[in-house]
């Protein structure tokens, strides 16, 4: 299969990139590792005119700690992120996620910073940003500026980013003292999609009660999606055994799966609240509750 | 828009102007007439388009050849020096990994790569490495077997 025809373009700087996309607007899209966009453009569900390469852009890849926040660069690839000690340290969740986001050789090429930016509620890194309460910093003509990720997200690859902004990088703070993360993923086989996916975090008290938690759903809906009611429920109760398989209930709630080939609606909403469970059980442990 | 490249295949220097949406796959297989490289599923799943760029395997079927510009690429061909198999082709060989053998240039790149980072890999390593890389014919047991002959046979 052979794309559309379109211009490719190979700026050497963030700025020189932004000011192609504010020249071509809707008609460019910004081409990173293209694990995403090269097949959807060769399947032609998408067209486009101009093609704005930032992968040979210097200082866009990048893993690094400090003040509070761990800093990945958006062009940091998947592989990268998967052999890092900084992030398998700090993030089961993404320890968890990563080996499971596509098969070996698309993660030599995919980016961080692209599954995240795309807006496909399939990818795994927008659930996982949310979960870990991610600012993403993104770079347009009037300069830099910073989104929560639970507020990324927009609907069916649509995001906050405007046509002339590129995400740089992704600020996930560091995990606060008892805090555990995890992510749970059902997929038929190495490079589907999920059927279902839970990313969570959880931060314990000094009593062993829940301070903090936030879950969000991969590929239930338009978008990634944050099950606030199931969180709030989690906060100041002890994680026990009926706990956890309420909020696990509350949590399915808040998708909307639609049918595909990978389960109907029902299936979908089920195994949602059994990896639910069963990432809210991994993240507790390692934050040291049980 | 047609693009200037300039890259390096089988250590061999090559120069071409291609059109932007000429995929790598086909810039091998047509300009260069590397054919060794195959054309499976061309939707990044199935891993017989694999070839090497600056060492790391990935699927040639969606990377475009003018993101292939100034690196270097390394395909199936590449493999033998000098009229002697690479232990990983020896070990193909030697194993019976393959039976159809359309899966093969791109599992020998992928596992030749593997050899290279991590000279003893475990079973579990080589499974995880070709997850990317499917085999309908040999059930994947004695491609194992010929990854564990080359390492044996490197060290």
């Amino acid at each position: 299969m052979i794309p559309a025809p379109f211009d490719y373009h190979r700026p050497g700087t963030l700025d020189e990139a932004i000011g192609l996309l504010a020249r071509y607007g809707t008609e460019a899209k910004v081409l990173s590792g293209g694990m995403s966009l090269l097949p959807a453009l060769k399947l032609r569900l998408g067209i486009c005119g101009h093609l704005v390469d930032i992968g040979r852009i210097p200082g866009l890849e990048y893993i690094k700690e400090e003040q509070g926040v761990v800093r990945i660069g958006a062009a940091t690839r998947q592989a990268v992120l998967g052999r890092s000690e900084i992030i398998a340290s700090r993030y089961g969740v993404l320890a968890d996620a990563v080996p499971l986001i596509a098969d070996p050789l698309v993660r030599n090429r995919a980016t961080f910073g692209g599954n995240v930016a795309n807006g496909d509620p399939a990818n795994d890194g927008p659930a996982i940003v949310i979960a870990l309460g991610a600012e993403l910093v993104a770079r347009g003509p009037q300069g830099e500026r910073t989104i929560a990720a639970n507020r990324f997200y927009k609907d069916l690859f649509v995001t906050a980013l405007a046509p002339d902004e590129i995400l740089t990088e992704i600020r996930i703070p560091l995990p606060p003292p008892r805090t555990g993360s995890a992510y749970r993923k059902l997929k038929r086989k190495t490079g589907d999609y999920a059927a279902a996916a839970v990313a969570v975090q959880v931060t314990l008290d000094a009593r062993g009660s829940v301070q903090r938690a936030c879950i969000a759903l991969t590929n239930a809906g338009p978008t990634a999606i944050e099950a606030l009611e199931a969180s709030r429920f989690l906060e100041g109760k002890t994680p026990d055994e009926k706990t956890i398989a309420e909020a696990a209930r509350l949590a399915a709630r808040a998708g909307s799966p639609s049918a595909d080939q990978r389960g109907s609606v029902e299936y979908k909403r089920e195994m949602a609240r059994v990896l639910t469970a069963r990432a809210l059980k991994a993240a507790l442990e390692r934050a040291g509750g049980n | 828009m047609k693009h200037q490249i300039n890259l390096t295949v089988n250590g061999a220097a090559q120069q071409a102007e291609v059109e932007s949406r000429l995929l790598l796959v086909h810039f091998l297989r047509e300009n260069l007439r590397l054919t060794g490289t195959h054309i499976g599923c061309d939707t990044s799943h199935c891993g017989v388009c694999t070839v090497l760029l600056d060492g790391q395997p990935v699927k040639s079927c969606t990377v475009l050849a003018v993101q292939a510009d100034g690196c270097k690429v390394s395909t199936v061909e590449g493999l033998e020096s000098g009229g002697k198999l690479h232990p990983i082709q020896e070990g193909f060989t030697e194993k019976h990994a393959l039976q159809c053998g359309f899966c093969t240039p791109g599992m020998l790149m992928t596992c030749s790569a593997l050899l290279e980072r991590n000279k003893k890999p475990s079973e579990q390593e080589i499974r995880q490495a070709i997850s990317g890389n499917l085999c309908r014919c040999t059930g994947y047991l004695n491609i194992v077997k010929a990854v564990q002959y080359a390492a044996e046979k490197i060290s």
